[in-house]
């Protein structure tokens, strides 16, 4: 797994205050899994998550932080070639993230930042290579209908959706997706997982995804990490997590962790 | 029930002890306490001249009761002058706000960077525009391209603290949406900062103009041009009717204005 690694994080810790978010956290993921992040609120998952794309440095130390085999961090601090990587990643955050005053089809745009010149990018005038792969990556989300429409009067579920179409602007060959259902209801979050699990499976886009609900996981999910306390308590087959570790992980409570009922 | 009555008899409505109240005595007694001093020195005894000077009161109320327009013509042109330099005056202040509202803005910039720009914001706001006016009248001459540069410097470090204020209260997460697509510095800035405040912005910026329309006509009075100017020269040769027809061409204007502005304003937020 380690030679066609496209990320990987090692030894990478993170306190806030005494607080250690991440302790000594080890992860390799190759090319092509869909991995999701578990564990319970303050595990560590978001700050991992965000700490891969550069968005948050780890503490100085040993800890090294590479995707495709350049550095993203190091000894606490944001390589230079930062948005070389970040270009190559797409990253989902559970309040989407669009900026509300912009139409979506601006918002989308914008994921062609990295890649076509800068001038043009600063002043919006937009390519028309990105023009027509917004429109395309809009229709294949579903919410083409609503490119004119500012992004703040637009549902949650389209606005998740809104953001996944950025990533795919981006041409993001990684898609770090952090809670990306957390805050949608059922019907927008099958929606959601169903687009990041196609993503997976047509075009072959690596994905990471942190899940409070440990059903997704199940269902959408080959691998998983579970984070405990910053510290990684289980890196396996899906099939590995039967109710012994699900108590390890989130207590006696684990079954607050389901929402249709943990398994037996 | 029975059993809890004498307890609820007991209870007492809150009291503050001497030391809660002792910042409130301090404050009030600190303000009458300046009241006092600067009695003399500000010759409020004066008061009742307003009064046993009735006869010159009379006069100049008889005056103003009888506004005279046969002048309207130059009073228009002077007040539109008056407008304009308010419009320019605002315009380069926007201008050098951004950058500089950016600059200040603590979420956005480096302290090396912010602690001298504020400073410099400080020390622009704390030169009244009239002091800056009369520089430029120095530098320049007399005339509206004084006032102009007088309202742009002051409103400039006004609208440069009131902006960086309302970048300092955006929402983070767009702005890391943006970052996180590969965009550069600058493209964080236009792309997630300004979306955020440009109706903050905006409505701040139309403020300042109205009241930048009010600061330009008392700038006329230092000789940097308009209805400011005409209004002193009618003053000065005591023609009271004349003042009187001028100072209603301000007062329509300017409420005009505030109208119009106060409008717009609305819409934007």
């Amino acid at each position: 797994m380690t030679d066609a690694a496209v990320l990987s994080v090692r030894n990478a810790s993170k306190s806030f205050g005494p607080r250690k978010a991440l302790d000594g956290v080890s992860l390799s993921v190759a090319r092509g899994e869909m991995i999701a992040l578990i564990g319970p609120s303050g595990s560590g998952k978001s700050t991992l998550l965000r700490s891969i794309s550069g968005l948050q440095t780890i503490d100085p130390g040993a800890g090294v932080i590479e995707a495709f085999g350049g550095p993203v961090q190091a000894g606490g601090k944001i390589s230079r070639k930062v948005r070389d990587t970040r270009i190559r990643v797409g990253f989902i955050f559970q309040q989407f993230n669009l900026v509300g005053r912009l139409s979506l089809f601006t918002n989308v745009a914008l994921g062609s930042l990295g890649r076509i010149p800068m001038l043009r990018g600063t002043l919006g005038l937009w390519p028309r290579e990105t023009q027509d792969a917004v429109m395309a990556a809009l229709s294949r989300v579903g919410v083409a209908d609503y490119a004119g429409q500012r992004a703040n009067t637009l549902s949650g579920g389209q606005q998740q959706r809104g953001a996944i179409a950025r990533a795919l602007v981006q041409k993001a060959k990684i898609i770090l997706a952090d809670e990306p259902v957390a805050s949608l209801d059922p019907v927008s979050a099958r929606k959601v997982m169903e687009l990041l699990t196609d993503l997976n499976a047509v075009d072959g886009l690596t994905v990471v995804v942190t899940l409070h609900q440990v059903d997704y996981a199940l269902r959408y999910c080959k691998r998983v990490v579970a984070l405990k306390a910053g510290k990684v308590v289980y890196d396996g087959p899906i099939d590995g997590l039967d109710r012994a570790r699900l108590i390890d992980i989130y207590g006696p409570e684990f079954e607050d962790a389901f929402w249709e009922g943990a398994p037996k | 029930m029975t059993a809890t009555a004498p307890q609820s008899a007991a209870l007492r409505p809150p009291t503050r002890s001497l030391a809660q109240r002792a910042p409130d005595i301090l404050v009030w007694g600190g303000v009458i306490a300046f009241l006092v001093i600067s009695f003399g020195p500000v010759e409020i005894s004066r008061l009742p001249l307003l009064f046993s000077n009735s006869e010159n009161m009379q006069q100049f109320g008889r005056d103003l009761l009888r506004p005279d327009f046969t002048d309207w013509k130059l009073y228009v042109s002077q007040m539109w002058l008056t407008v304009q330099i308010a419009l320019w005056g605002t315009c380069l202040a926007v201008f050098l706000a951004i950058p500089f509202g950016l600059v200040c803005a603590r979420n956005i910039s480096p302290p090396w960077l912010q602690q001298p720009m504020r400073l410099l914001m400080n020390l622009l706001r704390s030169i009244p525009d009239l002091v800056i006016g009369l520089l430029f009248i120095v530098a320049v001459g007399l005339g509206p391209f004084a006032g102009v540069m007088a309202l742009a410097l002051n409103t400039g470090g006004v609208l440069a603290k009131l902006f960086s204020e309302a970048v300092e209260s955006i929402d983070r997460g767009p702005v890391e949406g943006v970052r996180a697509t590969g965009a550069t510095p600058l493209q964080e800035v236009i792309w997630g900062v300004i979306p955020q405040v440009a109706p903050l912005w905006s409505s701040y910026a139309l403020y300042r103009f109205e009241s930048n329309s009010r600061s330009a006509t008392v700038l006329g009075l230092i000789g940097a041009g308009g209805i400011g100017q005409t209004l002193f020269e009618s003053l000065n040769g005591f023609n009271y009717p004349q003042v009187s027809a001028i100072a209603i061409v301000i007062v329509v204007a300017v409420t005009l204005i505030d109208m119009l502005s106060q409008t717009i304003r609305a819409r934007l937020l």
